[in-house]
């Protein structure tokens, strides 16, 4: 490709702020990055998810997950007019290769993006024998790699079924809130991923973050709040019918 | 015998029972990782190992950086708020080294089904189509620009 | 898969290792409760199983932490459960717990009341045996009256601290389960009363049929005073086990809540042969008939034994399915309540079936060892062996 003065004279400071990106491409500590000032959460549209799958994809190759086993995945779910208590749900390979059709011609048929909720009195950090999972200063439920016992307590406690057993390393393990971008200013993988905006981080302590807008004017709710278990991961339109 | 020596064995099993404590003790200021407490119940360095991952993808912001006449296009179409490694997949080692890591062109046929094809689960006004009867074989690009997909906008090849 | 689980929920956490756990620790307080009986309340009649009942409780001890070894993913980790324990967990807790009643209940009462026969056992053995017992003297061979009735006051007081402690040890491992919330299986307030009956059922069980096997296999005759007694406190215990167990299910099939459909139908299809079959009527309706037969019945010495074995025997098979259903029950369903996964039990792995045979049988092994080590049956203590001229 021949470039022109003119191009080079505009690729230039573009290229300057794309350096500051490429850094962000070689692991490092996040220097400016001060923990008090976050506080993480996320907004799951339901009615944006198409069902793609491109989350489960982008995460499991962000964060190395193994086949079988899910830091994200996508459910579908499919109502039969009043019967709320009976949804069919299904969710082949985590939603990760999408969803073939379902053959359902009525009712009322959704997707549901579920992960780690993060949660503010999360029971999987109570139960924890030693602390190898715990909560960040920032709000994000992590696991100590090379603390955990494996004793599994913590996949017994965790009411959304978020947490599995790492098949090499034999730690527990789950979504990190893909820890290593937002401290460095990018975005979660799967909300990087999702082509219609149905995912987007949020920074509860940022005033200026769309979030609390959208809370205010729109009916959002949590995955099992008889639970208390204050979880993060805001869902717009979540259906009765969904566990 | 006094009543003292009757229950000497008692303090050697005391002293057995100090012993054993005051070894524990010890155990534990030698073993306990330094950084065990520092932000919580928990191993503070833990939380640098967990910002030490490497990236996969880059981002957007990345992207356009390097890429402003794609950026252009994208904006003014259907496709505005679809982020590049969406469907061009992680390349954050492309945006570190652009020379040394070709990103390979995403096979349409595969590509755009995963979400344009018809799905009752999906929102009713998503684009979605019956891809075999739309497409007729053809390819999705013979009549769409991916990167601004719309006819309205343009995008019509 | 059955219907719809969380895609990581199809995979047991636990295996039949963490089955194996509850039922050893269960056996432990059960064993060491009985014990309690003739020493704190003064219940005369099961003295002769005194010693056999600690050194059995020990033995259990001792192989209990094994199970959870084998389990973990890192075990070379294990010790941080003492170096950082996690106060809210009760997980963590229940190590110091262990460590407690191991350390100042158990050992310490076996060495009490054990200590006239070590030292003379000191001063009469030789070779490595000698060695042993010198180590266990902890260099004192004073063994006056006035020791020994101090001997026996600090063991009476390390016995009444113990029945708490004891209740503890297996109260925590219910609590370990009723605590969890996300499973309606397991969270109930319930579980730790449970779980500490069905262990003192199955803990009384276990001593009633170590006492008559030990008895058949050295040929004396077995006390029936003793064995009646022992008997009738099962019988006790298994009622108000019985009671609970039923109050759950019926609590449970009255306030028909979320997740009761889908347990209900687990019961009935997935867990119908180790729960209706093998706990409720093998293991619990059965024994507890038996029993009550001859709470009621007058059936001769010979006849009464048969059925104490009977009894005995039923009962320990059916707590062990009750951990079963417990735990591996517990992982059967789905969160969601949508679906059912089936558990997997491996033969030769590390979690499998042989590992867990293996760690049934060990306990026995160390127990015989023990009893050559420690006789529960040295001339001069309280075991004596008496008849009742029927047999």
């Amino acid at each position: 490709m021949i470039l022109n003065r003119r191009q080079i004279l505009l690729l230039l400071p573009a290229a300057a702020v794309a350096w500051d990106f490429v850094l962000a491409g070689t692991p490092e500590e996040a220097p400016n990055y001060k923990m008090t000032d976050h506080w993480w959460g996320m907004l799951l549209d339901i009615t944006k998810c198409i069902g793609c799958g491109s989350c489960v994809r982008a995460c499991a190759m962000e964060n190395d997950v193994p086949d079988g086993y899910f830091r994200t995945w996508v459910e579908r779910y499919h109502v039969e007019d009043w019967h709320i208590e009976n949804p069919i749900v299904d969710s082949p390979n985590g939603g990760k290769d999408g969803f073939p059709p379902s053959g359902e011609t009525g009712g009322k048929n959704f997707f549901v993006p579920k992960l780690c909720n993060h949660c503010t009195d999360s029971p999987c950090t109570q139960v924890c024998p030693v602390g190898a999972t715990y909560h960040t200063p920032d709000g994000v439920v992590l696991v100590d790699y090379n603390y955990c016992l494996g004793c599994r307590y913590c996949i017994q406690a965790c009411p959304y079924g978020c947490r599995f057993f790492h098949p090499d390393r034999h730690t527990a393990e789950k979504c990190t809130l893909c820890y290593h971008r937002i401290t460095k200013g990018l975005t979660t993988a799967c909300c990087e991923a999702c082509p219609t905006g149905a995912r987007q981080l949020a920074d509860l302590k940022n005033p200026e973050d769309p979030i609390h807008a959208f809370l205010k004017t729109h009916s959002v709710q949590v995955l099992k709040p008889h639970l208390a278990t204050g979880a993060k991961m805001f869902y717009n339109g979540l259906d009765g019918s969904v566990r | 015998m006094s009543k003292f020596e009757d229950s000497a064995h008692l303090t050697s099993l005391a002293v057995a029972f100090l012993l054993g404590i005051v070894a524990f003790v010890a155990l534990r200021a030698a073993v306990i990782p330094k950084s065990f407490g520092r932000y919580g119940p928990y191993r503070g360095d833990a939380l640098k190992e967990a910002t030490a991952r490497p990236l996969a993808y880059a981002g957007h912001e990345a992207c356009e950086g390097c890429h402003p006449d794609v950026l252009e296009i994208k904006s003014k179409g259907a496709h505005a708020r679809v982020n590049c490694e969406s469907c061009h997949g992680p390349l954050a080692k492309h945006a570190d080294d652009p020379g040394s890591v070709i990103p390979v062109k995403p096979d349409v046929a595969k590509l755009c089904v995963r979400c344009h094809s018809e799905n009752i689960a999906k929102p009713s006004n998503f684009p979605q189509v019956d891809a075999k009867e739309h497409a007729q074989g053809q390819p999705c690009n013979t009549c769409h620009q991916p990167h601004s997909p719309g006819f309205d906008a343009g995008g019509k090849k | 898969m059955e219907g719809f689980m969380y895609p990581n929920e199809v995979e047991l956490q636990w295996s039949v290792l963490i089955v194996l756990y509850p039922f050893l620790t269960g056996l432990v307080a059960g064993a060491f409760i009985l014990a309690s009986l003739e020493r704190v309340f003064r219940v005369e009649a099961v003295k002769p199983t005194y010693r056999l009942a600690l050194l059995t409780a020990l033995a259990f001890l001792i192989v209990a932490p094994l199970p959870l070894q084998l389990h973990l993913g890192h075990p070379e980790r294990s010790l941080e459960m003492y170096l950082t324990p996690h106060r809210a967990s009760a997980m963590a807790m229940f190590g110091f717990v262990y460590l407690w009643y191991l350390m100042a209940v158990l050992i310490l009462e076996i060495w009490l009341d054990y200590r006239r026969d070590i030292v003379l056992l000191a001063q009469s053995s030789t070779g490595l045996k000698r060695q042993l017992y010198r180590l266990m003297t902890l260099g004192s061979y004073n063994i006056s009256p006035g020791a020994l009735r101090v001997d026996d006051r600090v063991g009476w007081i390390i016995t009444l601290i113990g029945i708490p402690s004891a209740f503890l040890l297996h109260g925590y491992v219910g609590f370990i389960f009723g605590s969890i919330k996300a499973n309606p299986w397991w969270s109930t307030p319930l579980m730790p009363v449970v779980f500490l009956f069905s262990a003192m059922v199955s803990g009384i069980a276990l001593v009633l049929l170590m006492y008559m096997i030990t008895s058949v296999i050295r040929r004396t005759t077995i006390d029936m005073n003793c064995l009646d007694a022992i008997a009738k406190y099962l019988f006790y215990t298994f009622v108000i086990d019985f009671t609970l167990e039923m109050l759950d299910l019926i609590h449970r099939i009255y306030e028909s809540d979320e997740s009761f459909r889908s347990l209900d139908f687990m019961v009935h299809t997935r867990l119908f042969l180790s729960q209706i079959v093998l706990q409720i009527f093998l293991g619990t309706l059965a024994p507890l008939v038996l029993l009550a037969l001859t709470q009621f019945v007058g059936f001769s010495a010979q006849g009464r034994k048969r059925i104490y074995a009977l009894a005995a025997t039923l009962t320990m098979i059916g707590i062990f399915a009750m951990r079963w259903n417990v735990v591996i029950g517990g992982q059967l369903f789905s969160k969601s309540f949508l679906g059912y996964t089936t558990y997997k039990m491996a033969f030769v792995t590390k979690e499998g079936l042989l590992p867990a045979i293996f760690l049934l049988i060990l306990p026995f092994v160390i127990l015989y060892v023990l009893i050559k080590l420690l006789p529960p049956w040295h001339a001069g203590n309280a075991a004596t062996v008496q008849t009742d001229g029927i047999d």
